[in-house]
């Protein structure tokens, strides 16, 4: 019984991957203490966005972040991506958001996520995680960690998605070879 | 429960077959989730005091599944612990099984939201309730219950719940009910949309209904908890406060006596591009709320007082966390944060940021109500105290300065330097302990050999002549595209006891793909704490092989 539960839970998941991942609709606040829908903030006339999940206290986010930043300007211009980083620094940091991200200069639309609503909403492990959508709002990649020199990858994904190139099919197409 | 799974599982099946047949509708039916486990296989090593335990590997893992339906959505949590890893929360073997520990159904429109079953919250800054998981603590203490969320107008918000909290696999005891309220003027009233000048206020009430079970004292059943906030912000300038005030609450966190708890926070921010300063103070009295009374450790706790101090990450710089003293402390915070810019003479070719912090926290002070009855004698009403009446005794103090330069495309640098004082008997519930008087220094550098492949180096020394004396660690980390390597050691080469001068040696590597991640990694863990919100977890020593896999998808 155990087994066929979980030979069944596993075909699930299995075949569940094939399936788009959506921005489910939570409030955050942004830095002003405005509530906002998760939903509205990733409008961007159809053209793709980059959800960051971060925290002031993780030393990868801040390298990630710090490296996107650099880049925003020229990604933007041949793009048109919109980064949004999601702060999940509970009560102890939330306040201290604010100020932390002005003064690195960072030109991203930055919100707080206190008690990780939207982080359990988008199935975030651990800190960071980015997700790329879509101009539908769909996700079409996703990455964890950050190591040295990921912007590469991440500005690549961007560029196909941009283009309306789907990600997926290509990794289907590499399956079937 | 085997039925349980199966009906889920036909569900769910049903669900993504109709989904599959109506393959255009894709986008209306989502499914996601994620999965996490956690193994460790452990070695004997009596030299840092580390067991091999009896099942010699012991593992925590969890999966959620998530289905949404335009304003619907539904979860269900899996969570296995065979048996659970050593350090974390267990009370005796509670916390160890396969199950569901959570399952939620929710409605979501531009205004309101129900969720029936789990769920998360936090009204204001926490101090009257904060419902949240902390997985690297082992904490989960989601609500089961039903809340409501509804924005009135742009700007007034409330939400109510009722509920009861997660216990391990089971509930507590005691019933929470709780409403909150914020109201941010700026939106509501449209003229003042693009007002320089912003205001808010909000409040939470929340009340606790646990039976009262005591032969001897005559205890509340009900236990209220209010608070009041405020947020004013003018330009670049923001200004915070919370004031939270719980009536008489005889509970195993304060020794049972009558006095009501209070706690006010005050947080105060001015930043522009460049610049960041941080001013903030706390002060907390007999503030601890649990939804079962006779808890103690991290288990069932409502009231959430964030540490006022910095959350360090650098493992020497972390070595004495600071944890929130619920039944009494006085602390203050500075933070600044600079950045050098771009083409000056300090801010080089790619800018410096430097980051200055100083926290201090002290106990209050407390007076016996009378001259017979000590302070905090169960049964009384415990001890007088005043608003702000700062007590002598130092918890903790640090200084830290820290400086982040990239020099070139090939070179990254962080530096930093950190003073402490840490109050061992009273952080860490000993007596007789000297308290720990420590500097602690870091340098971090990034070398990237190509775009792709980097090498990271890490050195970190504390100084200090009390507790285990001076230690010194040293990292290395490769990374390339999707992988990482990792070796360390930590040498406590200061030890008074020269045997046990150990060496706490690391070796690790990950791979990294999308939202997936493995690594494994050997070595020696040494005993220390970790906190967070003023819970903490003792982590034993250790001595092993870790596997951690997780997965986004």
């Amino acid at each position: 019984m155990k087994k066929i539960v979980f030979a069944m839970l596993l075909a699930f998941v299995v075949s569940a991957v094939a399936y788009s991942q959506e921005v489910p609709q939570v409030q955050l606040k942004n830095l002003k203490g405005k509530v906002v829908n998760s939903q509205e903030i990733i409008e961007n006339d159809g053209k793709p966005v980059m959800v960051c999940f971060f925290a002031t206290w993780c030393k990868p986010c801040i390298k990630e972040l710090t490296a996107f930043s650099e880049a925003y300007e020229d990604w933007a211009d041949e793009t048109g991506v919109k980064i949004i980083a999601v702060s999940i620094d509970d009560a102890r940091s939330t306040n201290s958001v604010g100020p932390f991200v002005n003064a690195r200069g960072w030109d991203f639309d930055v919100y707080l996520d206190a008690n990780g609503d939207f982080k359990r909403a988008m199935n975030v492990n651990n800190v960071p995680h980015s997700f790329l959508l879509d101009g539908k709002g769909n996700v079409a990649w996703q990455h964890t960690s950050y190591l040295e020199g990921d912007e590469a990858e991440t500005f690549e994904m961007i560029k196909k998605v941009a283009a309306g190139e789907s990600l997926k099919d290509e990794k289907k197409e590499k399956e079937e070879e | 429960m085997k039925r349980f799974l199966f009906l889920l599982v036909a569900f769910l099946s049903a669900i993504q077959l109709f989904a599959q047949k109506d393959g255009k509708n894709e986008n209306k039916f989502n499914v996601s989730g994620n999965f996490q486990s956690d193994l460790q296989y452990y070695f004997e090593d009596q030299k840092i005091g580390a067991v091999a335990v009896d099942e010699r590997l012991l593992s925590n893992s969890y999966a959620n599944f998530m289905i949404s339906y335009g304003k619907f959505s539904a979860g269900v949590r899996f969570e296995g612990y065979y048996n659970t890893l050593l350090g974390f929360p267990n009370s005796g073997g509670k916390n160890d099984g396969f199950g569901v520990p959570s399952y939620w159904a929710n409605f979501t429109n531009d205004k309101l939201e129900v969720t029936v079953g789990h769920f998360y919250e936090q009204f204001g800054n926490g101090l009257t309730l904060r419902s949240y998981e902390e997985k690297s603590l082992g904490i989960d203490n989601a609500i089961l219950g039903a809340r409501v969320k509804y924005t009135i107008v742009p700007g007034v918000n409330i939400k109510g719940l009722v509920g009861k909290q997660r216990y391990y696999w089971e509930l507590s005891d005691g019933i929470l009910r709780g409403v909150d309220g914020e109201i941010q003027f700026n939106e509501m009233i449209k003229s003042l949309n693009e007002s320089q000048f912003r205001f808010g206020i909000g409040g939470s009430f929340v009340s606790k209904y646990q039976k009262e079970d005591n032969p001897i004292y005559n205890l509340p059943n009900n236990v209220a908890t209010g608070a009041g906030r405020i947020n004013i912000g003018y330009s670049d300038f923001n200004l915070i406060s919370e004031y939270a005030y719980k009536i008489n609450d005889p509970s195993a966190d304060n020794n049972y006596i009558y006095r009501p708890g209070q706690a006010f926070l005050i947080n105060a921010t001015y930043s522009q591009k460049g610049l960041g300063v941080i001013l903030s103070t706390k002060w907390v009295d007999n503030m601890s709320l649990r939804s079962d009374r006779n808890a103690t450790l991290s288990d069932l706790t409502v009231s959430y007082l964030p540490e006022i101090t910095r959350n360090y990450t650098y493992v020497l710089q972390a070595f004495y966390p600071y944890a929130s003293q619920p039944m009494g402390e006085w602390g203050v915070k500075g933070e600044f944060f600079y950045k050098f810019k771009k083409g000056t003479k300090l801010g080089g070719k790619y800018g410096t940021t430097i980051t200055l912090n100083y926290s201090r926290v002290h106990n209050i002070k407390k007076t016996a109500i009378n001259d017979s009855t000590p302070i905090g004698t169960t049964g009384t009403y415990g001890y007088n105290t005043s608003l702000f009446a700062i007590g002598k005794e130092l918890y903790y103090q640090d200084i830290n300065v820290e400086i982040s330069k990239k020099w070139s495309k090939k070179w990254y640098t962080n530096i930093a330097y950190m003073n402490l004082y840490y109050n061992y008997n009273v952080l860490m519930g000993t007596a007789g302990h000297d308290n720990v008087k420590a500097n602690i220094a870091v340098v971090e550098a990034t070398y990237k050999i190509t775009d792709k492949y980097a090498l990271k180096g890490e050195v970190q020394a504390m100084f200090t002549k009390q507790d285990k004396g001076n230690w010194i660690l040293g990292q290395l980390e490769f990374t390339m595209p999707n992988w990482f390597f990792t070796v360390f050691d930590n040498w406590n080469y200061g030890n008074p006891d020269k045997s046990a001068r150990v060496h706490y040696f690391n070796v690790g590597f990950g791979y990294v793909k999308g939202g997936n991640r493995i690594q494994l990694t050997y070595g020696k863990q040494r005993e220390g704490v970790m906190c967070v919100g003023g819970v903490c977890r003792h982590v034993p020593a250790s001595n092993g092989f870790a596997l951690s896999i997780s997965s986004t998808f």
